[in-house]
C-alpha cells in the first residue's frame, strides 16, 4: 500500500500504480469511494456515492445533467479544492491513502492523477511547450534530449505525433479541435500519471475526432486507469469496462437537486441487464 | 388593436408601417444623443486648435537657442530650457513607475489569483477609493508625510519637496490605474487555462507566472503605458511636492527640486500676476503643453493597441 508520505511533500520515488499486482483475479483497486458527499455551500451536489475504480480499466460515469458525475470526478484529483465553497465528506481512498487527509497536498495528487477537460484547453503556447509544461513544473526534466523524448513519447501515445512532428514549435491554438484535445491528453500523460480523468472529453468534438479519441482510450488502458464522464451512452458502452449510472434526486420541499449513484456494475451488465429500473429507463432512452 | 385573426387574414403595408409618432420620437432621441457626442468632439478639436495656434506663435517667434542648453527654466525672463523640464518629467515618471509597477501588479495578481472573495470584496473598493483621491490631497500627503518619513530616510531632505518626493507621490496615484488594468487583463485569461495548469500539478504561483501572466502580457504592458502617460501628465502632486515654484535650474539629481512639463505650466498660469513676463512667456506655456500632448497621445495610442490585442486574443 502507498504510504501517505508519497502524497505529501516531494514526489515519491516510484509511481504508486506499480505497487499492486498481488491478486491476479481482481484488478487492483485504484479509487475506493465510500459514502462520498460533496457540498457547494448549502447545496449538496452528490450524496453518499460508493464505488471502486479498478486498475487498467476504463470506468464510465453516465447520467443526466446535474447528477453530480463531474463533481465526483473532480474529487479524484482534488480539483474541487479550487472552488471556495466546496466541501467533501465520506472517504475517498487512492491506493489505500485517504485523499482528503489533511496532510495530503493536492498538487502531489494532481501530478499522479491527470485530467482532460470538457473543452480542449491547450495553453496559448507552442505544441512542445504544452506537452513539456507538466514535466517542467514537476521538475522531471528541463529542456534538452530528455524533455524531447518525453514530448515525443507523449505525443505518440496520444496518436498525435505524426500530425505535428514537423511543427512542434507552432502555436497549439492553430490545431483543430480534435487535435487540441489529443494534445491535452498528451500533456496529461507527459507527467507519467497513474490515472487519467476525462471530463466529457469528446463533447466539443465532431464524430470523427470522437472516434479517434475513443480508439486512443482503448490503447491508453494498458498503461493507465481511466475514469471518463460522458453524456453519450453509446460512448460509455463502446469504451468502458465498468459503468456507474447517476441520477438526480429532487427534494420536493426545497427543490434542491442532489446527484445520487444509482447503479455501478460491469458495462455489459448495465446496458444489457440493469438491476435498477431507473438505469433501465435511462439506457433504453426512456428518460434523460 | 387588431385581432390576431385579421392580421393572419390579410396583411397590409399599413400594419407593418409602425406608429409614425414613435418613429419620429426615436429619430429625435438619436439626434439629441448625436449632438451630445458631437460636443465632446468639438471641444477636443477646440483644445487642439488653441494649443497649436499659441504654440505656433511661440515656435515662429522664439529664439530657439533659448530653448536648449540654458541654465534652466525661467520663462518670465525669456529662458525656456526644455531639457530642464524633460529631465524632471523623466525622473518623476521613472520614480513613479518604480513605485507603481510592482505595487500595482502585485495588487492585481493578489486580487485576480489569490484573494478569497471576502478579501477581494474589501480590497477592491479600497483601491477604487485610492483612485478617487484628489491629486491635491496626495500632493499634501507627499509633502507633509512622504518627504519627512520616506524621502528623508533614502538620502533626501525631509523639509521640502523634490523630484523624488513628487515621483513617489505620483507613483501612489497611479497604483490603482496599474492594478485595475492589469487585473482586467488577468481576469480575461480563461479559467480553463488555470484549471489545465492546476490539473498538471502546478501550484498557484507557477500557474500565475507561467500561464496567466504570459497570456495577459499585452494588457500588463498596456497598464504600464497608460500609467506612464498619466504620470507624465500629472500636475498637482508634482507642482506641490516637486520642490520648485515658478522657475527651476536644470538638475539631474532626483533629490533636487525641479519643474516637470505640467507643473511648469501650472506654475506659470497661477499666482497673482498671472502670466506676465517677456513677450513669449504666455505662448511658452502652450508650447510645453503641445510637447506634453504629443507625448501622451503617442503613448496612449501605443497603449490602446496593446489593450486591443488583449481583446482580440480571447
Amino acid at each position: 500500500m502507498a504510504a501517505i508520505d508519497d502524497l505529501t511533500e516531494g514526489r515519491g520515488s516510484e509511481p504508486l500504480g506499480e505497487m499492486a499486482a498481488e491478486s491476479p483475479a481482481m484488478p487492483e483497486v485504484v479509487f475506493d469511494v465510500e459514502e462520498l458527499s460533496v457540498y457547494y455551500g448549502e447545496f449538496q451536489a452528490i450524496q453518499d456515492a460508493s464505488l471502486k475504480v479498478h486498475e487498467n480499466e476504463i470506468t464510465a460515469f453516465i447520467g443526466p445533467s446535474g447528477c453530480g458525475k463531474t463533481t465526483l470526478l473532480r474529487c479524484f484529483n482534488r480539483m474541487n479544492d479550487l472552488i471556495e465553497t466546496a466541501r467533501v465528506t465520506g472517504s475517498l481512498r487512492y491506493h489505500g491513502v485517504d485523499l482528503y487527509d489533511s496532510k495530503v497536498d493536492a498538487v502531489e495528487v494532481r501530478r499522479r492523477i491527470g485530467m482532460v477537460f470538457q473543452k480542449p484547453n491547450p495553453f496559448p503556447k507552442s505544441i512542445r511547450a504544452n506537452v513539456a509544461y507538466g514535466p517542467r513544473v514537476a521538475g522531471l526534466a528541463k529542456k534538452g534530449p530528455v524533455m524531447d523524448d518525453i514530448v515525443e513519447n507523449s505525443l505518440r501515445k496520444a496518436a498525435l505525433w505524426d500530425e505535428v512532428k514537423d511543427r512542434l514549435d507552432d502555436n497549439a491554438l492553430g490545431l483543430s479541435g480534435g487535435q487540441q484535445q489529443r494534445l491535452c491528453i498528451a500533456r496529461a500523460i507527459a507527467t507519467d500519471p497513474d490515472v487519467l480523468l476525462m471530463d466529457e472529453p469528446c463533447s466539443a468534438l465532431d464524430p470523427i475526432a470522437t472516434t479517434r479519441i475513443e480508439e486512443l482510450m482503448h490503447g491508453l488502458k494498458d498503461d493507465y486507469s481511466i475514469v471518463v464522464v460522458t453524456h453519450n451512452m453509446q460512448q460509455a458502452a463502446r469504451v468502458s469496462d465498468r459503468t456507474a449510472f447517476f441520477s438526480v434526486d429532487v427534494n420536493p420541499d426545497s427543490d434542491n437537486r442532489t446527484g445520487i449513484l444509482v447503479e455501478y456494475d460491469s458495462t455489459q451488465q448495465i446496458f444489457s441487464n440493469p438491476s435498477d429500473e431507473r438505469t433501465e429507463n435511462y439506457v433504453t432512452g426512456r428518460f434523460g | 388593436m387588431e385581432t390576431p385573426d385579421s392580421v393572419r387574414g390579410s396583411l397590409s403595408l399599413a400594419a407593418l408601417a409602425g406608429s409614425p409618432r414613435r418613429v419620429r420620437k426615436e429619430r429625435l432621441i438619436s439626434r439629441v444623443m448625436f449632438c451630445a457626442a458631437l460636443v465632446s468632439v468639438v471641444v477636443s478639436a477646440l483644445i487642439i486648435y488653441a494649443l497649436f495656434s499659441e504654440a505656433w506663435i511661440f515656435m515662429r517667434d522664439v529664439d530657439w537657442s533659448s530653448t536648449w542648453g540654458e541654465l534652466g527654466w525661467f520663462p518670465r525672463r525669456g529662458i525656456y530650457d526644455m531639457p530642464t523640464l524633460l529631465v524632471a518629467s523623466l525622473w518623476t515618471t521613472l520614480i513613479a513607475m518604480i513605485v507603481a509597477a510592482p505595487l500595482g501588479m502585485g495588487a492585481a495578481i493578489y486580487l485576480s489569483e489569490y484573494a478569497r472573495p471576502t478579501h477581494r470584496a474589501i480590497l477592491k473598493p479600497i483601491l477604487e477609493i485610492l483612485a478617487g483621491i484628489p491629486s491635491v490631497v496626495l500632493g499634501f500627503f507627499a509633502l507633509l508625510w512622504l518627504a519627512p518619513n520616506v524621502v528623508a530616510h533614502i538620502g533626501g531632505e525631509g523639509g521640502r519637496g523634490s523630484m523624488l518626493t513628487a515621483g513617489i507621490g505620483v507613483g501612489i496615484l497611479t497604483v490603482p490605474l496599474v492594478a485595475s488594468i492589469s487585473e482586467d487583463a488577468m481576469a480575461a485569461v480563461p479559467k480553463s487555462l488555470r484549471e489545465a495548469s492546476a490539473g498538471l500539478g502546478a501550484r498557484n504561483a507557477v500557474t500565475t507566472v507561467r500561464v496567466v501572466l504570459p497570456a495577459a502580457v499585452s494588457g500588463l504592458v498596456a497598464s504600464l503605458i497608460v500609467a506612464v502617460s498619466r504620470a507624465l501628465g500629472e500636475t498637482m502632486v508634482v507642482f506641490m511636492a516637486g520642490g520648485a515654484a515658478d522657475a527651476a535650474i536644470r538638475t539631474y539629481s532626483p533629490y533636487d527640486g525641479s519643474l516637470t512639463m505640467p507643473s511648469a505650466m501650472a506654475s506659470l498660469a497661477s499666482g497673482t500676476d498671472q502670466v506676465v513676463g517677456e513677450g513669449l512667456t504666455f505662448q511658452s506655456l502652450f508650447f510645453v503643453g503641445l510637447v506634453l500632448f504629443l507625448l501622451t497621445l503617442g503613448l496612449n495610442l501605443v497603449g490602446d493597441r496593446f489593450v486591443n490585442r488583449v481583446r482580440e486574443q480571447y
